[in-house]
């Protein structure tokens, strides 16, 4: 029997000390009315079975294409430790750390994580993290209507719409008013963004880079959101954090950021990693699990989850959030991620990640007809408008076994033309001048 | 242990990628950038290697201990699955792929993973439907009460509260909080769903009950069918939170029993890790009359047989995931499902009962166990008489248990027992494990009578003894300073 260990023996032994004769007779408090009315589930298979058909099913998903998705989501190389590490039982066969004498491992491990994400995005306290990038901008959000008292939400419509979609799902009930401020030619509107905010306004939410890959200063923004008594909400793309200005330095109130492209697969869509920071000051309105230091009976230092009073199992219905869990093992992949690459490791990710992303555009905007979105700075991934729709140019270099970015036809109106483009340190120059041959050969 | 900053050496590298040929201030202007490099930890691969290894062994987990941790189905977590996650043709899948090509031409086996763990899922519960996108058990909850408040948004119902046991989980009245709801706590008695309890507050106000079964003490909730009844009259739906289906796959299916909405803990029934805390799934899954309001988008099936994604659900809650749930919690999910068959399942919740049965049994001659009689999954024990009788708490044989080698049981948990420990063996562990486990709790409950001091100083041979947990709250050190 897979999994359970009982033999005959011991299934009678066991009913005998319970005083009853059969397993059935366990179960007598469901009544046959309430019985299953079907059950009608496969016989088990074999592990080798099950194993082949999974390998079935894999090779019918197309991986041997070369893809320029981005999008928020990055196929970066993850060291082979991460692996490694993180297959220990003691890591991923553990439950949350509700016994911290027997959980110094997680407990040290999530302390360890919230130096690394406010060391990166210069922010002063870090949760253990929630779900992914867009819950973590929904909290972020919740965080500000309870902090300022006001629940008017301003938001660049440069922030990734995947997640402005879930915002608006996950506030329909919620006493929430939304403002979105119109990006410009893939440009973060600030100046739109400053006249937006009044004193109604919990915060401004704006992202960097950009959903069109464009990166901006926020420095003024967030200044003029304090002068209105309201805060600033940044989402950020971790590895290209390593070089640009920080949400410390902008002045940002609560940061968040989608951790994925720190060792965590695609795995088409999760597990991923919501990252939320702030500053001090709001820590006890931040949501989630959070690690702090301290000593035990012996002075020894150890680590204990902390400020629980804004949790659900004691707050309840009053509770900062109804989150209970982390992405305890995301984060650690994270974290290990992080280590191993050092600072110079993942500087150099976001470096080469923009040569080939700066070169590709370099060799697109050569071929008459093609222009970029707008001339503001990029790092990593770029707009591009072409001059046939952008899902017809996709279309037919994927049978070319090239996947030459997201059309965003299906988010802007107006945008049916553009493609927007991101590469990573795996891509060669090679296939970037492939791409850029076979897209000017359909135009 | 030191951490990995305190171990930090300038120069010194793991995993460097070769060097650019230009650097940032080629691409991005210098204002842009930002002052500092970020202070990271600077290691060798061995160093790396070797920390977190250590830091590894300063944990329990269910690989190297018995972990009865109450309400979180510790079972084994077979190893297999990790492997089918990891293969690449699912590990390297990029989430926006089927918008190339009719809707997921490319990715035709990962949908046809989650169009079958759907199926899967319908026919353990009886539900009608599922989505897999909710990516815990908490954010199902949140799903499912957002479901309940469109349903009736949908029928013109003007419905304000939702309805949720003493004996709850605490998420579920935050969840329903969150959904928009007001929450009204109802007692339970003998240890039950009190259906004299539910009148008093039931009125056309009413949204939703949110309950699981069996209960948080383990038991089977008795009044089920009548509370069904009271509910359908005012309609009001009910919510099933599924931490405890592993006490009943096989044996009755939440949906056939009038149940409207059910969120799944994949990472407790369905053996996929918890992680330290995450990441886990929470599947939910709704009858008939809520199907409608499914998030989007859905794995739908064309007459030709392929698969695709389909957005066109117009009176759907909308987006609760940035794609498709936690796709490779799901895949070990379907694995193990796989694996197990309708025959494997039942017998995984036979023996899950059985193995609680038995530790309730040897134990009830010493410890009290206040609604003593055949529990479920699970069962509750109270230390009230040992904190009676020579002041020693749950806490204290929960920590004298970390000194022998065992994770503790949930303590304090369900609210309404007093010095409460909850013990879920699950079907995984052997008899002989259970017999060791009893021998040893019963040998510490006889020393509380003679040195009860000694169990009030455990645990003495965890890496750490009790943390000041003020002294956490207060000095607020939440990261390793600078």
């Amino acid at each position: 029997m897979p999994f359970v260990p009982h033999t005959q023996e011991d299934l009678k032994a066991m009913l005998d000390v319970i005083g009853v004769t059969t397993m059935e007779d366990l179960f007598a408090d469901i009544p046959a009315n309430m019985r299953p009315k079907s059950f009608d589930l496969p016989e088990g298979m074999s592990e080798m079975e099950v194993c082949s058909y999974f390998e079935e099913l894999a090779g019918k998903n197309r991986t041997d294409l070369v893809s320029f998705l981005g999008a928020g989501f990055y196929d970066h190389h993850i060291p082979k430790a991460v692996d490694a590490l993180i297959s220990r039982g003691e890591f991923y066969t553990a439950y949350t750390p509700y016994q911290p004498e027997s959980s110094q491992g997680t407990l040290q491990a999530i302390f360890e994580f919230q130096t690394a994400v406010c060391r990166l995005l210069d922010m002063d306290a870090s949760n253990a993290s929630v779900y992914d990038g867009g819950s973590a901008i929904f909290e972020a959000m919740m965080m500000a209507v309870r902090a300022t008292k006001r629940n008017k939400i301003v938001v660049s419509e440069a922030v990734s719409p995947i997640y402005r979609t879930m915002l608006t799902s996950y506030t329909s009930n919620l006493n929430i008013e939304f403002v979105t401020v119109p990006h410009m030619d893939g440009m973060t509107d600030i100046e739109g963004l400053k006249a937006a905010i009044d004193d109604k306004c919990a915060a401004v939410v704006v992202q960097n880079p950009n959903f069109f890959g464009n990166v901006n200063d926020f420095t003024e923004l967030f200044a003029h959101a304090h002068e209105k008594k309201a805060l600033g909400v940044i989402s950020v793309y971790p590895v290209m954090q390593s070089v640009l200005k920080t949400p410390g330095e902008m002045g940002a109130d609560i940061t968040v950021a989608e951790g994925q492209s720190l060792g965590q697969p695609l795995s088409f869509g999760g597990p991923y990693l919501g990252i939320m920071a702030c500053t001090e000051k709001l820590v006890r309105q931040m949501p989630g699990r959070i690690v702090g230091r301290t000593e035990d009976l012996e002075g020894r230092t150890g680590y204990v989850l902390t400020l629980q009073a804004r949790e659900q199992h004691i707050r309840r219905a009053k509770a900062t959030s109804n989150i209970c869990s982390n992405q305890a093992l995301c984060a650690l992949r994270a974290l290990i991620h992080m280590c191993l690459l050092g600072p110079e490791g993942l500087i150099r990710t976001a470096e080469l990640s923009m040569e080939r992303t700066h070169y590709l555009a370099d060799r697109l905007t050569a071929i008459p007809g093609v222009e970029l979105l707008n001339d503001a700075p990029f790092g990593n991934e770029v707009a591009i408008r072409l001059p046939i729709s952008a899902f017809e140019a996709v279309d037919k270099l994927v049978e070319r076994g090239f996947v030459a970015g997201v059309p965003l036809g299906r988010y802007y109106k107006d945008m049916d033309d553009v493609l927007l483009v991101a590469c990573t340190e795996k891509h060669t120059f090679e296939q970037v001048g492939i791409l850029a041959e076979m897209l000017g050969g359909i135009l | 242990m030191k951490t990995a900053f305190a171990q930090s050496v300038p120069g010194r590298t793991a995993c460097l990628p070769p060097m650019p040929e230009e650097r940032a201030e080629s691409f991005i202007p210098k204002n842009l950038l930002r002052a500092k490099r970020p202070a990271l930890p600077e290691m060798s691969e061995l160093d790396v290697v070797r920390h977190f290894t250590r830091l590894s062994r300063l944990n329990y987990g269910v690989d190297s201990n018995f972990y009865p941790l109450g309400s979180c189905t510790m079972k084994y977590n077979p190893k297999f699955t990790e492997q089918v996650a990891a293969l690449p043709g699912f590990s390297r899948l990029h989430p926006l792929l089927p918008q190339i090509k009719s809707a997921g031409l490319y990715t035709q086996g990962a949908l046809e993973v989650m169009y079958e763990t759907e199926r899967m899922l319908c026919e353990l519960t009886g539900m009608s439907a599922f989505t897999l996108h909710p990516m815990a058990g908490a954010h199902g909850e949140l799903t499912g009460a957002m479901l309940i408040a469109a349903y009736h948004k949908d029928k013109g119902n003007k419905k304000t509260k939702v309805i949720c046991p003493d004996s709850a989980h605490g998420t579920n009245p935050a969840s329903a909080a969150l959904a928009g709801f007001e929450v009204v706590n109802i007692e339970s008695k003998d240890g039950m769903l009190d259906p004299a309890a539910l009148d008093a507050v039931l009125d056309d106000d009413v949204a939703a009950l949110m309950m699981t079964c069996p209960n948080t003490l383990g038991l089977f909730e008795k009044h089920l069918p009548e509370i069904v009844e009271k509910l359908r009259k005012i309609d009001a739906l009910l919510y099933y939170d599924g931490a405890n289906l592993n006490a009943i796959m096989g044996k009755m299916r939440v949906g056939d029993v009038g149940f409207d909405v059910v969120h799944l803990n994949l990472h407790k029934t369905l053996a996929t890790p918890h992680g330290g805390g995450g990441p886990g799934a929470g599947p939910v899954g709704v009858s008939e009359r809520l199907k409608p309001f499914l998030p989007i988008s859905r794995v739908d099936k064309l007459r030709d047989g392929r698969l695709f994604l389909n957005y066109d659900y117009p009176k759907s809650i909308g987006f609760m995931a940035p794609f498709y749930g936690n796709f490779g919690v799901v895949l070990k999910a379907y694995a193990y499902i796989l694996r197990l068959g309708g025959e494997g399942l039942t017998r995984a919740s036979e023996y899950a009962v059985l193995n609680a049965n038995y530790m309730r049994k040897r134990l009830e001659d010493y410890l009290h166990i206040p609604y003593n009689r055949i529990c479920m999954h699970e069962f509750v024990a109270s230390a009230c008489d040992q904190q009676a009788s020579c002041g020693v708490r749950a806490l204290d044989i929960a920590k004298a248990l970390l000194d022998r080698g065992y994770h503790a049981p949930t303590i304090y948990f369900p609210l309404i027992v007093k010095e409460c420990m909850m013990f879920e063996p699950t079907e995984t562990e052997s008899k002989e494990t259970l017999d060791a486990f009893v021998d040893d709790l019963i040998e510490i409950l006889e020393s509380a009578k003679t040195d009860p001091v000694a169990l009030q100083d455990a645990p003495l041979k965890t890496p750490v003894r009790r943390l000041d947990e003020t002294k956490a709250a207060r000095s607020m050190i939440l990261i390793e300073p600078a």
